[in-house]
């Protein structure tokens, strides 16, 4: 075999590394392990959405000194979690910011006493004003974060724009707005912690980013690096919601586990999670946009809101990627985004799956529909008119150096759809039928990796080493949390080192044994550690042929027995690569200028929605989903990636409503937070497309986020095309179809001028 | 110490276990904590995600919510009861080859609803695997390579293993 045999292990659909575990029920997950004397915690939270702790009292009805108790006054480091600014507290002291806000931990030997114990403990509160909306938080009457409320601000500018609409043949304006959205992983998040003076702080937990958690506990307990060690256990889905959350609760349990001097396990139930911990940015965007007579794109101006919630934890990066992705994958050559995040007093917003894309994306391709209906053009033309190509400049400047194919993904996407004859015939059909069908489409893109600087200042190390029992670990810090890490990054170390995939394991996710290779978000993974573990597999190669007399064509055998008489000289057999840069790489942080993404993966969605005009609920009853994201290594699991976001992204249209009352989750069950079932998931086709990416893991770039980015807009442009409605606000629920609906409102929210 | 405990005998996986428990115990619990099958997940603890699903007695239900008590006597099979002599059931297989399962904590259970639909209907329509399925919730996959799974499996003569009472092992 030689190392140059490509197409080998990547491109074909392996089974799931760890998926024989998970279908035996025997994959263990953070609740399935139980330590000796292990204790169980619980955690008191805030009832109230702002104001000052007066007193805690403990009811005299339980017996307390069965209990261990933690309150700020406990915490022998800093009383923040570290993410990239130190606002939130670990647990509040004095003061509360919002509604289900940790205040005190409890421990017992027993998970059952836990309940009553919580509700004995009593809080008397000073309540203050709070802030609950974005409007409320810009107007900045009541001041709840910093000196102003304002958690971020972005001024992006391409261009004049304003000295454009005095000469523009059309100028069209539109508001549109996001709500929350719940991750709804099934697992509920949840840890185990054990502390001990020798050792330090080890955790045990279902989490994203062991090395974020790493990083938080440090601050916390004030330990230095050898003294904590994080271990993620099997992750029953994430989708972002692990990404920063689990440092608070990881803190919590080790807090607690110092205190009782037990290791303590805290896993939240389903109404604690969905009450208390992070969700998807609600937004709201209003586009101001100038064309000329054939409907080319002369300036887009474009404000930007998100609602960040009580303390900054992501919304500053969530922000950042919304920005960028807001003008939408069209050439345009005046371009001004104006953006903000307001802090709210709601349970901090945070990471989930698109991070500020979808929101942008919403708004761009339902305004793209709002512009072809104000000047008289056909959707697809429009945005045809107006798609980037190779050579063109974002609205950052930059240079569009890959091959853009956005024109061949619509035309496919158009012919598998049936597109056009489709449309025609349910215009023809919703004349004299109760229920109206229609056809919407949205373009978007979705940059891969972290944004501008972000992936250099990672600085990311990952490698390969060898066992000693014949097998080659791959040495990660990135997560597998059911999107297919462990396999596909098996398989590029097979592919380079020229083994089979059953000859590569995974390192267990421990930041005792494996190198920092960042967070496992961002579409990050396959594109950047992908990338260097195929660089640190044909490195081993390389350093076995120099230094170990590997031949340029061996066999299994050969190359194992060459391992153990490099282990024998060298002692370890092992290979690491740090990240480097696509060179050219040019972003400047303060103009918001230059290469915003290494590679951007592409895509068109087309939905065809049913609108019963008796019941008004809205179905989407057939999807196609188009994209080019690089490289596909593994058909199978890129298409269940494609797959699961797309039925996320149909949640997020016109089932998921976060409804919150004084601040607090009121619908935080699974009987009311309604996702898609088996029953309601309509049929998705999913086409690839490929277009290597040169510095991409074997050509790969992100696929995990692009697919929840389009389906929203699709949608809700396909009911305008059923009912001529415009909805510009999601979820859109029957409720509010009835409304619009009921009211006859065609022209309202975006206005030709 | 064992005041307010029952005696309940059940078979579980073809195997007879006896489980000292307070009546109103979550079968759920008996499972995971008494007995250490760990397979059997709680997702929503109010019967909405259907991860904690086994078959009792030849139906499929919710562990969490059935008190141990309901369960005395009862026939019940977890997914650790699926595979058999070291080879997969052939819905496991097939949610392998298909990309059935991703982050697996649904997997559990919609492999036990899988069994229950196929033993009641060894070929079922796209309508019928989604009336099948749809008490259990996963919020990876968007369910379709679950259905096509569950196809792959029917195509197999999987009638003998999708029998009610499950093998002994």
């Amino acid at each position: 075999m030689t190392t140059h045999a490509t197409n080998r292990i990547v491109g074909s659909s392996v089974p799931r590394k760890e998926g024989v575990d998970k279908l035996l029920g025997r994959a263990r997950y953070v609740d399935d392990i139980d330590l000796e004397g292990m204790w169980h915690g619980a955690t008191v939270r805030s009832t109230i959405p702002r104001g000052l702790i007066r007193s805690i009292g403990f009811d005299r009805s339980i017996n307390w000194s069965e209990f261990a108790a933690v309150t700020a006054a406990d915490i022998p480091g800093s009383n923040h979690i570290q993410l990239i600014a130190a606002d939130q507290p670990c647990l509040a002291d004095g003061m509360v910011n919002h509604c289900d806000e940790a205040i005190l931990l409890i421990a017992h030997p027993d998970k059952h006493r836990l309940r009553e114990a919580v509700n004995a403990v009593h809080i008397e509160y000073e309540p203050l004003p709070p802030v609950f909306t974005i409007e409320e938080s810009e107007r900045q009457n009541v001041i709840v974060w910093g000196a102003d409320n304002l958690l971020k601000n972005f001024l992006l500018e391409k261009g004049d724009v304003d000295s454009v609409w005095s000469g523009a043949a059309h100028i069209v304006e539109g508001e549109y707005r996001t709500g929350a959205q719940e991750h709804l992983y099934i697992e509920n998040n949840g840890v185990i912690a054990e502390y001990t003076a020798e050792s330090g702080v080890t955790v045990w937990g279902s989490l994203q980013c062991p090395f974020y958690v790493h990083k938080s506990l440090l601050a916390v307990f004030d330990l230095p690096e050898d003294k904590v060690r994080v271990i993620q256990t099997e992750t029953g889905g994430a989708f972002g919601g692990k990404e920063d959350y689990p440092s608070t609760l990881a803190a919590h349990a080790a807090l607690l586990s110092m205190k009782s001097g037990h290791p303590v396990k805290m896993v939240y139930d389903r109404m604690e999670d969905l009450a208390a911990t992070t969700k998807r940015h609600p937004s709201r965007v209003r586009h101001r946009t100038a064309l000329d007579h054939e409907g080319r794109l002369l300036a887009m101006d474009i404000d930007l809101a998100t609602d960040g919630g009580a303390y900054s934890t992501l919304s500053s990066t969530v922000l950042s990627r919304a920005t960028l992705h807001s003008p939408g994958p069209y050439v345009c050559p005046n371009v001004r985004v104006r953006s903000c995040a307001w802090a709210t007093n709601t349970v901090p917003y945070g990471a989930f799956r698109g991070f500020g894309a979808p929101q942008a994306v919403f708004a761009i391709e339902r305004h793209m529909d709002e512009i072809a209906a104000a000047i008289g053009l056909d959707p697809i033309e429009l945005r045809r008119r107006n798609f980037l190509h190779d050579g063109d400049t974002t609205a950052t400047e930059q240079v569009m150096r890959e091959p853009v194919i956005l024109d061949q993904l619509l035309d496919r996407a158009l012919a598998e759809s049936d597109y056009h004859a489709r449309r025609a015939r349910f215009a023809h059909e919703n004349a004299s039928s109760p229920i109206k069908r229609g056809m919407g489409i949205a373009a978007f893109y979705h940059g891969s990796g972290f944004t501008g600087s972000g992936e250099r200042y990672l600085n990311s190390l990952a490698g390969v080493d060898v066992t000693p029992d014949g097998k080659v670990r791959v040495l990660v810090s990135s997560t597998e949390f059911g999107q297919g890490t462990n396999t596909i990054l098996t398989q590029i170390a097979a592919e380079a080192t020229g083994l089979g995939h059953e000859d590569v394991i995974m390192a267990p996710a421990d930041t005792g044994i494996v190198p920092n290779s960042g967070p496992t978000v961002a579409s990050r993974t396959a594109m950047v550690v992908g990338r260097l573990i195929e660089r640190a597999g044909l490195q081993l190669v390389s350093l076995l042929r120099e230094h170990a007399g590997l031949g340029a064509h061996y066999s299994r055998a050969d190359f194992f027995a060459a391992c153990d008489r490099y282990r024998a000289v060298q002692g370890a057999v092992v290979s690491l690569c740090r990240y480097e840069a696509p060179p050219g790489v040019f972003w400047d942080d303060q103009k918001y200028r230059g290469e915003a993404y290494p590679a951007y993966a592409w895509s068109i969605h087309v939905a065809q929605v049913a609108v019963d005009t008796v019941t008004y609920s809205a179905e989407v009853e057939e999807f196609w989903a188009v994209q080019e994201a690089g490289r596909v290594l593994n058909p199978v699991l890129a298409g269940g990636q494609v797959e699961g976001g797309i039925a996320q992204g149909i949640g997020y249209a016109l089932y998921e409503k976060v409804l919150l009352q004084n601040g607090h989750m009121a619908n935080n069950q699974m009987t009311n937070y309604i996702m898609p079932t088996a029953e309601d998931v309509p049929p998705i086709h999913v086409y690839f497309e490929e277009v290597p990416f040169s510095h991409g893991g074997y050509g790969a770039k992100g696929i995990g986020e692009l697919p929840h980015d389009g389906p929203a807009p699709a949608i809700l442009n396909a009911i305008r095309d059923a009912t001529g409605v415009r909805c510009n606000t999601i979820p859109l629920l029957p409720e509010d179809l009835f409304h619009k609906l009921a009211a006859g409102q065609t022209v309202e929210e975006a206005t030709a001028v | 110490m064992n005041a307010g405990r029952s005696f309940i005998e059940m078979t579980i996986n073809g195997e007879k276990r006896t489980v000292q428990a307070p009546p109103m115990k979550r079968l759920l619990d008996v499972l995971r904590e008494d007995l250490h099958l760990t397979g059997t997940k709680e997702g929503c603890g109010e019967g909405e995600c259907g991860s904690c699903s086994v078959r009792m007695n030849g139906e499929l239900v919710n562990s969490c919510l059935v008190p141990v008590l309901q369960a005395e006597g009862a026939s019940i099979q977890t997914v650790e009861g699926l595979a058999s002599n070291g080879k997969l059931h052939p819905l496991q297989q097939a949610f392998l080859d298909c990309g059935g399962a991703q982050c697996g904590i649904c997997t559990p259970g919609m492999l036990m609803a899988a069994t229950q639909l196929l033993a009641h209907n060894p070929h079922p329509s796209m309508a019928e695997i989604r009336e099948g399925l749809a008490g259990n919730l996963c919020r990876c996959t968007g369910f379709i390579r679950i259905f096509e799974s569950v196809i792959a499996a029917a195509a197999q003569d999987v009638e003998q293993q999708a029998q009610e009472t499950p093998h002994a092992r």
